[in-house]
């Protein structure tokens, strides 16, 4: 009898080891939804909260789409949406040009050398992530080491204007999100059998059509997985832009930011952020298919 | 065969020159003289000193460690409990919720976690008065929330590679559930937890944009001090805090790399 007490009481321990995390995602990330939702059906006005109340005085729901309303017909809005999803997908992509192959040389390096390599590709994430996009702004300056070396080796005769711009954010993005497109394509790479790729070149196919047909096809959950988690987080980026790129190269992050701190435009900065996770959902819908499935297969 | 090595050790190559070569640069930088950063002006350590000087940044540091410490412990316990929750107690009500929130904030864009807390915190001031001021209190939650998912998805991973039959056998013998996890799950997921512990420590000291939104006037983290400083250019005494930044960090997970090689 003492002993199915005893167990009844570990089941009331097991359900409070669940409820305890399950109540602190509720409170501090499900429900702050749906403040951001709520705030963004209000109307700006000037006090304390900034936003009209959800009811009126005389408890009417007073609700209004203005602030949606002048996202979508306000030019300016769409373009940087835009402008941040192509940014981010050609981060993406340049971080999957130079993510795959050093990935593939990692998982193809002696098992000796393999840990310090994949090591030394983690540690920079473990470096404060704004000091490392600080160390380009030293690099791409007008005086900076690239534009000294290529005056020195007289390859040019004038400094080039490399920060503030695009390419300046593009070199910051890659170089800040490369060790997430590394992992995940390491840990498929790592887990593929190099015999498959020498089997297929004794059939006689060439090493590019081994690639396209064996390596590629199997490290697909890898690339799938690494593109995402480049692609999410760099459409909301706001420090990269800010720092290296130009003062007219705007991107939804720094626009929901300004709305918010520098027009004190709370409605409208929430409807920004709605509007954004809305381009997310299926982004990280995906990401988390592709998660369960994979670690399905490897199980 | 021989052609696709060569190519692959050439990328190797470049790609860790692309990672390396920024972060070399500013700790070559921070022994300049020069004030004017760019501009080498003899080998000196007096930017050093004057950041051993700056109260101000000794006080950012000193509020982003207590907060990262804090809220890394915080994020261990739930994430523990979570990652336990998702790999051993079965199927709960509500069980497809928990794993998207739990995955959820890893992946969300940080100026929307930080709009959508500070939102929480206004309007939770509003009806109950609480958080009156907004600093460590409401930075360390927002930190603990999103890290707790990573150290959640460490442990459970953890747990998911580890055999069920010593938790079992234990279980067959007589053990209580609760024992069991105290005396046998728990111990196998001690190192789980450290690296889930060091990487929340890690994720909370590199936060500026989350901070950002939650904090009030007079708390200014480490990030938020560096960010106002280095937004109007490159200067000296930066350079020398990200070498010290850098030092540490790379003397440290040198060591623990070392470390678990010699026991392996």
């Amino acid at each position: 009898m003492n002993r199915v007490n005893a167990h009844r009481r570990d089941l009331v321990w097991q359900n409070i080891a669940i409820a305890t995390p399950y109540l602190w995602l509720l409170l501090f990330f499900l429900v702050p939804f749906a403040i951001i939702l709520k705030i963004s059906l209000a109307d700006p006005v000037i006090a304390q909260p900034p936003f009209t109340p959800a009811f009126d005085d005389a408890g009417r729901l007073d609700l209004t789409f203005d602030s949606f309303t002048f996202l979508l017909t306000d030019k300016l809005y769409a373009i940087t949406y835009l402008r941040s999803v192509v940014m981010a997908v050609i981060a993406t992509l340049l971080c999957l040009a130079i993510g795959f192959p050093m990935a593939y040389g990692i998982a193809r390096a002696r098992e000796e050398v393999r840990g310090l390599l994949l090591l030394l590709i983690v540690l920079p994430f473990w470096i404060s992530f704004l000091l490392r996009v600080y160390a380009w702004m030293g690099l791409m300056n007008n005086h900076g080491a690239i534009n000294n070396v290529l005056l020195a080796l007289g390859i040019i005769d004038a400094p080039l204007q490399l920060m503030y711009t695009d390419f300046a954010v593009f070199v910051g993005l890659t170089y800040s999100y490369l060790p997430f497109m590394i992992l995940p394509l390491y840990a498929t790479l790592e887990r593929m059998d190099p015999d498959l790729v020498e089997a297929a070149q004794d059939l006689g196919a060439s090493s590019t059509r081994a690639f396209w047909d064996i390596t590629w096809p199997l490290a697909r959950p890898g690339v799938i997985a690494g593109c995402l988690l480049v692609f999410i987080p760099a459409i909301g980026e706001y420090v990269i832009p800010y720092l290296l790129g130009g003062p007219d190269s705007l991107l939804i992050g720094r626009v929901l930011f300004d709305e918010f701190f520098a027009n004190r435009d709370w409605p409208l900065a929430s409807a920004v952020a709605v509007v954004l996770l809305l381009l997310l959902v299926v982004p990280i819908v995906f990401l988390q298919r592709n998660q369960a499935r994979d670690e399905e297969g490897a199980a | 065969m021989k052609k696709s090595g060569r190519f692959s050790l050439t990328m190797l190559a470049f790609g860790y020159a692309f990672l390396y070569v920024p972060l070399v640069l500013v700790v070559v930088y921070s022994f300049n003289d020069s004030r004017i950063a760019t501009i080498w002006g003899g080998f000196s350590t007096r930017w050093y000193g004057e950041l051993l000087r700056n109260d101000q940044v000794l006080d950012a540091a000193w509020l982003s460690l207590r907060i990262a410490a804090t809220s890394a412990t915080l994020a261990t316990i739930l994430g523990t409990m979570a990652g336990l929750a998702l790999a051993r107690f079965g199927r709960f009500r509500g069980r497809t919720l928990f794993s998207g929130m739990i995955t959820s904030p890893m992946v969300m864009p940080e100026v929307i976690t930080g709009l959508s807390l500070l939102l929480l915190f206004v309007s939770l001031q509003q009806l109950t008065g609480w958080p009156g001021q907004r600093g460590f209190s409401t930075i360390t939650i927002a930190h603990t929330t999103f890290s707790m998912a990573y150290v959640a998805v460490i442990v459970r991973s953890r747990l998911a590679a580890m055999d069920e039959s010593l938790e079992e056998a234990a279980m067959d013998l007589g053990g209580r559930p609760l024992r069991v996890v105290f005396d046998i799950t728990l111990p196998l997921i001690a190192p789980a937890m450290t690296a889930g512990w060091l990487l929340a420590f890690t994720l909370s000291l590199d936060d500026l944009v989350i901070a950002s939104f939650v904090s009030g006037p007079g708390s200014s983290t480490l990030p938020m001090y560096i960010f106002s400083k280095v937004k109007l250019g490159v200067s000296p005494d930066i350079n020398a805090l990200a070498t010290l930044i850098i030092a540490f960090v790379s003397v440290g997970v040198l060591a623990a790399w070392l470390a678990t090689r010699r026991r392996a």
